[in-house]
């Protein structure tokens, strides 16, 4: 057996390759979505970056103002800032309750659809309803139900807590984590099931063999062959937690009682777009993203990198 | 390919930021004062305002087919507010906006986006001549006018004169001018069973609604001091306090629910009250018997000297508008006296005009029910035109719920911190 062995001397490249790669045709299909990356992503973030260290606002065509360099003061405010702290505690809460409960029911719920015969359609479209429904549609149900003359307290009787739900500083962010939970869990159990279609048959073939019985099944073979898709399933759940917004500005009427369920997001809306201080909520954006970076870079370092 | 795609995003960013035109949309104000031409107007989405706009629109066109006016409702958006702000900061803000909200308007004048109305010959006289007094309560601290004062719905408290029955109350003439009447009213009302709620103002922290609880009562008891004065807030006063201490009395014993309803609980039959302007005629007209009464005070001043929140909408002129000689007199034409005519009877709103019922004494003898709104319109308080304004509105809610509604920290405390907070603020910091 003979090998060819690869040619002494470093590799020439032709210019077309230099420019675009080795395959220029793959660069041209992917050039859309590059550029709409550069316009709808890069470049806001790296403008709201330049805004986060300069004194801004927004100003009309033409208006000259100067918008002189602020250094690390945006930043200064943003983090002294008590409502900005709160915001971030109440988010830590939510994650706590939300990313747990998300990734687990998912996970469970998606095991049971992928064995379930009869009405496998119609679970699965009840499971992904409340995902493709608009917040602002059901969160009207929920008021209904977490309200204090409502179902839950009804149901209850003397255990309600007092004060109810939505205006209890202690329960309103858990109940918002709930209901988030409820509303995404069908795309995430779509994920799963994805995921599952993936695990070979094998291995429950082989476990069961071994005399592993159901639970021993789902703990040893399904949770570890799906753990892509909980990486997956954390980091969106993450996300969603450092974006929220539309629930605590319907739900607890803009992050009540108190600033007890007000996000980083609401107070960037709050801060940059109705008291036009666009330099605070620039800050505020970046100290998120970099806080989502590190957690989802953590999160993966665990889950996706112990094989 | 993974260098590449960085390299290549960074380029287009980096050409997107050198390249952005900041001088789209620029206007020479010089000649835009002077020119006449096509403009573009906004209207409120409210269904009256946008008769009356159509209706002022299809008039004015028929007299001016080289200036002729186009007239829509303000684009969709979380509030209009914000939508004008975006609208200023692109360059394609209309010529006149119909619903600027005077709480926006040092935001919006700070953007570069106002046009000063008083730089057309004749304008400060005009305000001043249809508007009386009250129109220096909307002029800026450069004391120009940046907005027209348009029209007012001043606050009013109705009552449901069935609930107000059931509960053993008059209901024609009910005891609800001083604190102590109202709670005794409202306890009333809770003890019978006749409603869940005395009242039901919204208990959530948008920095706008105290304009519909806190500060109607702050004007009343104050004789219209407005919330800032000379730079410093006037609410951590004994006056403030009174106040405060008469809402969160109501809070404290379940007399006005801590959670948001997400109906109309007047209407709905859940409160058997409600702060409402002169809009609420028509709303109400078939879904329940009501009364109106003035905003109470501690010591039950009488109703001709009650002063409360006007709730106002004013008229202003945009940056970006290239036909301003048009646009101001298309302004002139839209507030002139047969408009304003037109307007209350289109909307029942009252036009920001000195001697409201006696300019249009056939509309208020035609519709008594507006008769005690035209009488309260020439006594309102507006909020301040001062740097912030939205920030300060904003600190003064978060302090009002934590400690009125919610009773998380003494009232004393949580006014003081936030008078400090307004002080900063008010002085632009």
């Amino acid at each position: 057996m003979t090998t060819t062995a690869p040619p002494a001397g470093p590799v020439r490249r032709n210019r077309s390759e230099t420019l675009f790669g080795r395959h220029p045709v793959g660069m041209i299909l992917a050039a859309p979505y590059a550029v709409h990356l550069a316009v709808v992503f890069a470049y806001p973030f790296a403008f709201s970056v330049w805004i986060s260290f300069h004194d801004y606002f927004f100003a009309a065509p033409g208006v000259v103002v100067d918008h002189p360099f602020a250094g690390l003061d945006n930043y200064r405010a943003v983090l002294s800032d008590p409502a900005v702290r709160q915001a971030f505690r109440n988010i830590l809460v939510f994650l706590v309750v939300n990313v747990p409960l998300t990734t687990g029911l998912a996970l469970v719920l998606a095991v049971a659809l992928d064995r379930v015969v009869h009405a496998r359609t119609f679970l699965r479209v009840a499971f992904y309803l409340p995902y493709v429904t608009a917040s602002v549609a059901v969160v009207g149900v929920w008021l209904f139900l977490f309200s204090s003359g409502g179902l839950v307290n009804t149901l209850l009787g003397p255990l309600a807590p007092e004060p109810s739900w939505l205006v209890n500083a202690n329960l309103a962010m858990p109940v918002i984590a709930l209901f988030v939970t409820w509303k995404q869990l069908g795309f995430f159990i779509l994920l799963y099931l994805a995921a599952l279609q993936n695990v070979p048959g094998e291995l429950y073939e082989s476990a069961s063999v071994d005399g592993a019985n159901g639970w021993h099944r789902f703990w040893s073979v399904t949770v570890p062959a799906v753990r892509p898709a909980t990486a997956l399933v954390v980091i969106l759940g993450l996300i969603t937690g450092a974006n929220l917004f539309t629930e605590p500005y319907l739900l607890t009427g803009g992050g009540g009682p108190s600033g007890a369920s007000a996000s980083p997001v609401l107070v960037m809306y709050q801060r940059g777009l109705q008291q036009g201080e666009p330099d605070f909520a620039a800050a505020l954006g970046v100290v998120l993203v970099a806080g989502v970076l590190v957690v989802a870079y953590v999160n993966r370092r665990f889950l996706e990198g112990r094989d | 390919m993974r260098r590449t795609f960085p390299a290549a995003l960074l380029t287009l960013s980096v050409a997107l930021t050198a390249g952005c035109d900041r001088g789209a949309g620029v206007v020479d104000a010089g000649r835009a004062n002077a020119a006449t031409g096509p403009i573009t107007i906004w209207l409120s989405t409210n269904q009256e305002e946008q008769t009356w706009g159509r209706a002022m629109t299809e008039a004015w066109n028929g007299r001016h087919a080289d200036q002729r006016i186009t007239a829509r409702e303000i684009p969709a958006g979380r509030s209009s507010e914000e939508v004008i702000a975006a609208a200023i900061t692109a360059g394609n803000a209309p010529c006149l906006i119909f619903n600027t909200a005077p709480a926006a308007v040092p935001q919006f004048q700070k953007q570069g986006g106002l046009v000063p109305l008083d730089s057309f010959e004749g304008g400060a006289r005009y305000i001043a001549d249809r508007s009386g007094e009250t129109a220096e309560q909307y002029k800026s601290p450069d004391g120009r006018y940046y907005q027209l004062p348009w029209k007012s719905n001043p606050v009013m408290i109705f009552y449901n004169k069935e609930i107000f029955a059931h509960a053993g109350l008059d209901p024609e003439k009910p005891a609800l001018a001083t604190y102590d009447g109202f709670l005794t009213a409202a306890r009333a009302i809770r003890s019978s069973g006749a409603a869940p709620a005395a009242i039901y103002p919204a208990p959530s922290s948008e920095f706008f609604e105290s304009w519909f609880d806190f500060y109607p009562l702050f004007l009343a008891e104050t004789d219209g001091t407005q919330l800032v004065r000379d730079g410093k807030a006037q609410f951590d006063t004994p006056q403030g306090r009174a106040v405060a201490d008469f809402w969160k009395t109501l809070y404290d014993e379940g007399l006005a629910p801590k959670e948001q309803y997400t109906g109309d609980s007047f209407a709905d039959g859940k409160a058997a009250m409600a702060i409402v302007g002169p809009w609420a005629v028509e709303v109400y007209r078939d879904k329940v018997a009501w009364g109106a009464v003035p905003v109470p005070t501690s010591a039950g001043k009488p109703p001709g000297q009650i002063t409360t929140f006007s709730d106002a909408k004013n008229a202003a002129m945009y940056t970006a508008c290239r036909n301003r000689a048009t646009a101001w007199q298309v302004l002139k034409f839209a507030t002139s006296r047969d408009q304003d005519g037109k307007l209350l009877d289109a909307t029942g709103q009252m036009p920001l005009r000195r001697n409201l019922p006696a300019t249009f004494p056939g509309y208020f003898a035609r519709h008594a029910a507006y008769r005690q709104f035209a009488d309260q319109a020439a006594r309102t308080g507006e909020v301040p035109n001062v740097p912030n304004s939205v920030a300060i509105w904003q600190t003064f809610r978060d302090a009002y719920c934590q400690s009125v509604i919610f009773g998380k920290r003494p009232v004393a405390a949580a006014f003081a911190g936030a008078a400090e907070k307004v002080d900063r603020l008010a002085g632009g910091s």
